[in-house]
């Protein structure tokens, strides 16, 4: 095209003007990331060196060892919180917490935001205000009253006892969401399907829930990333075998006593990190999806 | 075939009241239109036939049968929504057996059902997709469809055409209308579109702040208005209306026009029966545009109650097969049909003759017709 051969000297100034100003966001984005990244590069470096290496050249070295070891030690006999069986039990008590926590709290989230959206009634706007007031409650609040309950229910120091924690607490959160996305489906659907002889239930499980995986993946992550590395709960109402991996990751930078095994530590920490991170790493697209998406297009 | 009954029904929401003290009687069969601006009340009426909505006050009945209480799934009826409301998960086909599924009907039956209603709305072919792969026209056939399928007792549309574009809208308008020759169901029609009203009802219920204004055949709506409302919203362009006042001419009542336009005493239009016009009374004087026209053209039988009125044209404005002209008789603008070919120029002088047998009386004080 003829224009395309017209020399324009401001066009020229302009794009190397937007091109070291993208530089510029692109090296302080860098600088940042950096920032971030390096802890969490040393720990994962840390975790293959030998204690020797370590002990000589400090933490924040060149490896100059390199062993997988410190990973089985770690899993299978590390001493911490009262036994040596390393910290794979305390891995299962997470996953045992948080795999029903998630589930429980996102199915009411799902039906509570179902009620609160499309079977109104007088009250349900200020219940729904109640509800979400919990997303702002700070959990040392409700300490004592979990307290409380839970030894009203003896479920003092057991994992069931955290699990219903987790689902109360998780409510708030998971409700919001659901109803503020059901929000936005069309009356009408509902009214249509009414009018087709359908009941509760059944315009929930044929109608809402088929167009919900969106906002039931965003819900699910943010309940079992949320669970899983929440450790004030865990701390304060479980102790010894029945801790998640979080509290008895606490035990061991506590213990104080002997000298610190910082390979398998790091080992431990990342064991314990590891599962949110797997869930953000596959479900993480779907997650920024489902926030930014209506129900219906 | 089902009549529907409506009695002294009143809906408020909080302290609004949208719909006042509404009667209406439907016999089995007939098509009735609700027709009236945005926000009378007409989905609100709609909702509750459909028992979608509760009265606040009154008594809807279906068949004879009360059901006021009655849920909506009970009462026989299907419904098509302005929206479609078609379920986004499911495929055409389910979305129409989906309410037989709700029903426990036996799938052979289904089957029988969706056969039927698909060769009827020629969908056969869009068995399989999904609402976002259909068509707007195709959306509005299968939200059609999915109330066929019932063959209910009545049937309620909520402005089911106002989606289309226009050419889709009329085509969709006379199929409805075979199919309600077809089918004979009972039917409300929820629209705001007064052509639609016109051609589809057997009778036309024209609602207004919340009141029926006016509930008769298209043709008494359309010619005897009830009120100042009706008339205007009934017909487009709309109807004229001239202040004037009553005189008496050669021993009878006639009319002056109250503003400008000298004219000889007009003929007095039909009024009810037993209505006496007194000298003086103030009277509005409603004209529709197609009975006033170019004096030149035959629209006026010889001996009919006519008259002729000059004004100066304002606007022309071409539709095709007429053309409308503006035309500013004394202190008023009043809207004439003319013939394309013998349209008048802006500013020009034209004669208008007046078809007063066809023209109504109100009373500007309660806009009633005389
Ligand atoms: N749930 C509700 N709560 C409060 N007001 C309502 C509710 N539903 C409808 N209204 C009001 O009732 C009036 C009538 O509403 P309706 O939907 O029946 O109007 P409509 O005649 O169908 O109008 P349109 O042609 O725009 O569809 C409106 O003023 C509306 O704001
Ligand atoms: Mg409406």
């Amino acid at each position: 095209m003829a224009d395309l051969a017209v020399h324009d000297p401001l066009a020229g100034a302009g794009t190397w003007r937007r091109t070291r100003a993208r530089l510029g966001v692109h090296l302080a984005l860098g600088a940042f990331a950096l920032y971030y990244l390096v802890p969490f590069a040393v720990v994962v470096l840390n975790s293959f060196r030998s204690l020797d290496d370590i002990g000589r050249h400090g933490l924040l070295a060149i490896p100059t060892s390199f062993s997988v070891a410190h990973w089985a030690t770690t899993w299978n006999t590390l001493c911490v919180s009262g036994g040596c069986a390393g910290i794979a039990p305390f891995f299962w008590n997470s996953l045992e917490m948080a795999i029903p926590a998630t589930l429980i709290s996102t199915a009411f989230g799902a039906v509570n935001g179902y009620v609160l959206s499309k079977w109104r009634f007088p009250g349900s706007e200020a219940l729904f205000l109640l509800i979400t007031l919990g997303v702002f409650m700070p959990g040392q609040m409700v300490l004592l009253p979990w307290a409380i309950t839970l030894g009203h229910l003896g479920l003092s120091n057991s994992i069931a006892g955290l699990v219903l924690i987790h689902c109360v607490q998780g409510l708030s959160f998971t409700t919001l969401f659901c109803r503020n996305y059901y929000i936005n489906i069309p009356d009408e659907l509902i009214r249509a399907a009414r009018i087709d002889g359908a009941g509760f239930w059944r315009i929930f499980r044929r109608i809402v829930l088929p167009l919900s995986p969106p906002i039931l993946i965003v819900t699910v992550i943010w309940q079992f990333t949320g669970i899983w590395n929440e450790f004030l709960f865990g701390v304060t109402f479980s102790s010894g075998t029945h801790q998640p991996i979080t509290a008895a990751l606490i035990g061991l930078s506590a213990a104080g006593t002997s000298v610190h095994q910082y390979n398998v530590e790091s080992a431990a920490v990342l064991i314990g990190a590891a599962p949110p991170l797997l869930i953000y790493l596959l479900g993480g697209r779907y997650f920024v999806r489902g926030l930014t998406q209506g129900a219906v297009k | 075939m089902a009549s529907l009954g409506i009695r002294g029904v009143t809906k408020r929401f909080g302290a609004l009241a949208v719909l006042e003290n509404i009667d209406l009687d439907v016999e089995p069969g007939e098509f009735i239109v609700l027709v009236g601006p945005s926000g009378c009340g007409k989905s609100t009426l709609l909702a509750m036939i459909a028992g979608l909505e509760t009265p606040s006050a009154g008594e809807i009945r279906i068949g004879g049968r009360v059901v006021n209480d009655v849920p909506p799934k009970d009462r026989d009826i299907a419904m098509v929504f302005q929206s479609y409301a078609l379920y986004p998960t499911m495929t055409v086909r389910q979305n129409i057996t989906f309410g037989m599924e709700s029903r426990r009907v036996p799938r052979a039956q289904q089957d029988a059902a969706v056969a039927r209603v698909a060769a009827l709305l020629q969908i056969e072919t869009l068995l399989r997709r999904r609402p976002a792969q259909l068509s707007g026209g195709q959306r509005q056939r299968v939200a059609m469809g999915r109330a066929l399928v019932r063959d209910p007792a009545l049937f309620l549309f909520d402005e089911p055409l106002s989606n289309l574009d226009a050419k889709l809208r009329i085509e969709m308008r006379t199929e409805i209308k075979k199919l309600h020759q077809r089918l004979g169901k009972t039917t409300v029609y929820v629209t705001h579109d007064q052509v639609e009203a016109m051609t589809l009802a057997s009778r036309i219920a024209v609602m207004h702040r919340g009141r029926v204004q006016q509930f008769d055949r298209p043709r008494i709506v359309y010619e005897r208005p009830a009120n100042m409302f009706v008339a205007g919203f009934m017909g487009a362009p709309a109807m004229n209306f001239l202040a004037a006042e009553v005189v008496i001419a050669d021993g009878r009542p006639a009319l002056v026009l109250s503003e400008g336009a000298k004219s000889a005493p007009l003929p007095v239009p039909p009024v009810g029966p037993g209505v006496m016009l007194r000298a003086g009374r103030r009277v509005v004087l409603g004209i529709r545009p197609e009975t006033l026209a170019d004096a030149a053209r035959p629209h006026l039988e010889p001996g009919s109650a006519h008259a002729v009125l000059d004004g100066i044209v304002e606007v022309v404005e071409p539709t095709g097969p007429e053309t409308m002209v503006v035309v500013r008789l004394g202190g008023r603008e009043v809207v004439a049909r003319f013939d394309p070919d013998a349209a008048p120029t802006v500013g020009e002088r034209v004669s208008l003759g007046v078809d007063l047998a066809k023209a109504c009386l109100f009373d500007p004080d309660s806009e009633r017709l005389i």
